[in-house]
């Protein structure tokens, strides 16, 4: 990867990862709470029909989530 | 005296089956009010325990954390938060979704660590034998400390057990199982101390989120900073830490407690049915087919209830007027009371209906798919997602809608939704829609298929909608704060609506129009029956002799003689001076003074406006829209000779009632909601500068 660093907002349809780290700190207290904490297993499942919010399962259940907040959760490749 | 009841507050997730654990607790036994001094909705009920005594249950607002996002969350805090309340409740009962464990599992601990008696009840437990997990309910009680009850709220199974453990004496977890970090040891201690907190975590919420809890007090806030400062607290930094740390402690637990963990099918079923829902082409298609559906059940449907009802308060008012002796008292039980309350009871089966579909939508799981639809498009006019639910609301009534928008998390787009919203055509505009379409527009078919009046109807709701859509773009711009605004929402699995819910929703939404809106509008009722029954001078009791005197060479019958000193009192009453005064500022609209009455009586309640016709246009007595309609083309404008209602002035009118804010109810639901007069007051304000200038911009294209 050129700069090293991926986020959810460019995971594909299917794509299972690794959550690293959530780059906002204010966002990531309202995503741990919801699940999303580094080390958990994140799936990509679809984005919605204009691209944006998508979908994603972790923790054993589906989240939807708008890019701007997708592309602050990183993922370990 | 009244006994003093065990008082059982009702906590989850959203979507983990609490109202339906609720209803079935409580069956018709549960009532709907307000929190005090906020608006958020607060449910309540009564249950028989097993030892006789009975308890009441609250239902509060689902919550993933005890950190609020929204208004809705705020009050879980508070409730649970304030201990020294009378209403802080002496049990809590966890519901859980068990087949989404891990995260439900957050906020029991949090609970926990409050220190109230708490106990756990495992929802959907059918699904979780289907999915083949397996858990040992019996380590989970003893890792929590608390009794663990498996439930399935949609059969009822497990709640007798729930009352059973319920009516024992529940004591609060020994356990701990957030430590409060050294850091802010501390600080937690000297707060328990000086303001007598029963609890760490209790003290230690204090000073994470001491503004999101109203019923502290100044001095206490104040307090609260200089403790923060003294020991240098760190609010954003101990909240992830938490969370961090429960979640540890969470997976152990699941670790040991989870005997056979899920086989991946009920989600990936889910998944399949998203497919077609989110799809770019069916989606779309599928949403606007429900849309259609609904629209088609308020006008079509609805319309046979709505007829019965009409009459039923048309001939009581008939019958009181017969049977009552003549008086002012009699004039305002037939005119001014029961009117009004027929013009409540008559919006009815529209709500109903729409609130039926809109909880059907939102029980099966869709509702939440269509905030993933819309929300990109949305968020370009400076709304979010969840505005669709209001403003869909907004086209039975406004009221409804706008009490829908607490689930709004950003206080600007929740503030642009309710600013908006009320240019959603709602049902009481349609009596003033169908009568000047009626008038101005030719009953004719287009292309074999297209009512022209239809069209013209849809065109008027659409109208609506796109004055809604870019008044919030407008807004948007306007109002300069930059909060941030994200969709961080669970999508929870499709399932079968629970049809009871269905119906505890309907009447809990409708009983909530009827008493918030319902005074508002009776009282309005009864003001302009006053204004139209009085009037300075001697006109008002020498009505009929001054009808008499003009009326001389006229055979008149004597209903025709009625109806016109009927119409003669309302010229000369107050809201006939009033509405002559205002016809300088009208005329540029194409209205006379006669229609400025109706615009008069309508300011208030924009449906008044055919009663009113028909009682200035003297034919009172036999208020039917055939009626009214005829005579109102019959009528002559005395400047040009020619009709009175011109395209021109039936498309302003139209116009004008499209985008007014005629609604007093609105008007106040508006101030709650924004605790104050700023909104609704600029709300009024840019409404009625928008109906005027559009109304005069058409009737000058026109003519």
């Amino acid at each position: 990867m050129a700069n090293g660093r991926r986020s959810v907002a460019q995971m594909k349809p299917g794509e299972v990862a690794i959550i690293s780290e959530l780059e906002d700190d204010i966002l990531s207290v309202k995503l741990m709470e919801m699940g999303c904490l580094p080390g958990a297993t994140i799936r990509f499942n679809f984005s919605a029909p204009l691209g944006d919010p998508v979908c994603i399962s972790v923790s054993g259940y589906e989240l939807s989530l708008r890019l701007e907040e997708a592309s602050t959760i990183s993922i370990l490749n | 005296m009244q006994e003093k009841h065990l008082k059982i507050a009702l906590v989850g997730n959203p979507n983990s089956g609490k109202s339906s654990l609720f209803n079935i607790l409580t069956g018709l036994n549960q009532k709907t009010g307000n929190f005090p001094g906020v608006t958020v909705e607060k449910r309540t009920g009564f249950s028989k325990m097993p030892d006789q005594t009975t308890a009441q249950f609250i239902d509060l607002p689902g919550i993933y954390s005890l950190y609020p996002r929204s208004l809705d969350e705020q009050i879980v805090s508070e409730i649970l938060l304030h201990h020294k309340s009378p209403d802080c409740p002496d049990v809590v009962v966890v519901i859980v979704d068990a087949t989404n464990l891990k995260r439900s599992l957050l906020l029991v601990t949090q609970i926990i660590d409050l220190g109230l008696p708490t106990v756990l009840a495992m929802n959907m437990m059918d699904l979780v034998a289907k999915a083949g997990i397996s858990f040992n309910l019996i380590a989970l009680s003893e890792k929590l400390g608390i009794p663990v009850v498996p439930i399935n709220a949609r059969t009822g199974m497990g709640v007798d057990q729930l009352k059973k453990v319920l009516s024992q004496e529940v004591s609060p977890s020994k356990k701990e199982i957030f430590h409060v970090f050294d850091e802010a040891k501390r600080g937690v201690e000297e707060l328990r101390h000086a303001l007598e907190i029963d609890n760490d975590y209790e003290a230690y919420q204090f000073l994470q989120q001491p503004t999101s809890l109203s019923f502290l007090k100044a001095q206490e806030l104040t307090f609260i900073d200089q403790v923060k400062e003294k020991h240098k607290f760190f609010p954003g930094k101990f909240h992830g830490a938490e969370t961090v740390q429960r979640y540890g402690f969470i997976q152990n637990l699941l670790d040991e407690v989870t005997l056979e963990p899920a086989n991946e099918n009920r989600t990936s079923q889910s998944t399949r049915f998203d497919k077609i829902l989110t799809h770019r082409i069916w989606g779309y298609a599928i949403f606007f087919g429900v849309l259609f559906l609904i629209f088609q059940s308020i006008f079509a449907w609805a319309t046979v209830p709505m007829d019965f009802i009409d009459g039923l308060f048309a001939s009581l008012s008939n019958y009181l007027n017969d049977v009552l002796p003549e008086g002012p008292l009699t004039s305002m039980l037939a005119q001014g009371v029961v009117p009004g309350l027929g013009g409540i009871a008559i919006f009815i089966p529209q709500i109903a209906i729409l609130f039926a579909f809109i909880s059907i939508l939102e029980e099966s799981g869709y509702m939440a798919r269509v905030v993933f639809l819309m929300d990109k498009i949305m968020r370009k006019f400076g709304l979010n997602g969840k505005s669709v639910v209001p403003l869909i609301s907004g086209v039975a009534c406004a009221i409804p809608a706008i009490m829908a928008t607490r689930t709004i998390d950003n206080w600007k787009e929740r503030t642009i939704t309710i600013l908006v919203t009320p240019l959603m055509s709602c049902s009481a505009r349609l009596p003033v829609f169908t009568i000047l379409i009626a008038l101005i527009v030719p009953d004719k078919m287009v292309w074999h298929f297209f009512n022209l009046q239809g069209l013209a109807l849809m065109g008027l709701y659409l109208l609506g909608f796109a004055a809604a859509l870019i008044s919030a773009i407008i807004i948007k711009f306007l109002i300069r704060v930059n909060e941030r605004s994200y969709l961080i929402m669970e999508l929870p699995t499709y399932r079968w609506p629970k049809w009871s819910n269905v119906g505890y929703t309907i009447v809990d939404k409708t009983k909530a129009f009827v008493f918030e809106a319902g005074k508002i509008i009776l009282a309005i009722a009864i003001v302009l029956w006053v204004l139209a029954s009085y009037g300075p001078g001697d006109h008002m009791e020498r009505a009929e002799e001054y009808v008499l005197q003009k009326s001389e060479n006229l055979r008149l019958t004597e209903q025709g003689l009625e109806d016109r000193v009927a119409a003669y009192k309302l010229e000369h009453s107050y809201a006939g001076m009033l509405g002559k005064s205002i016809e300088p500022v009208i005329r540029p609209l194409g209205y006379d003074w006669k229609i400025g009455i109706a615009l008069v009586t309508s300011f208030a309640a924009r449906e008044v406006f055919v009663g009113t016709m028909a009682t200035i246009y003297s034919i009172g007595s036999e208020e039917d829209q055939t009626t009214i309609k005829s005579r109102m083309r019959a009528e002559i404008n005395p400047d040009t000779g020619g009709p009175r209602y011109t395209p021109a002035v039936g498309f302003s009118l139209l116009v004008f009632y499209t985008f007014a804010m005629q609604c007093m109810s609105t008007i106040a639901v508006v101030y709650r909601e924004t605790k104050g007069w700023k909104w609704p007051m600029i709300q009024l304000i840019y409404m009625t500068v928008l109906a005027y200038v559009s109304a005069f911009i058409v009737f000058q294209s026109f003519s």
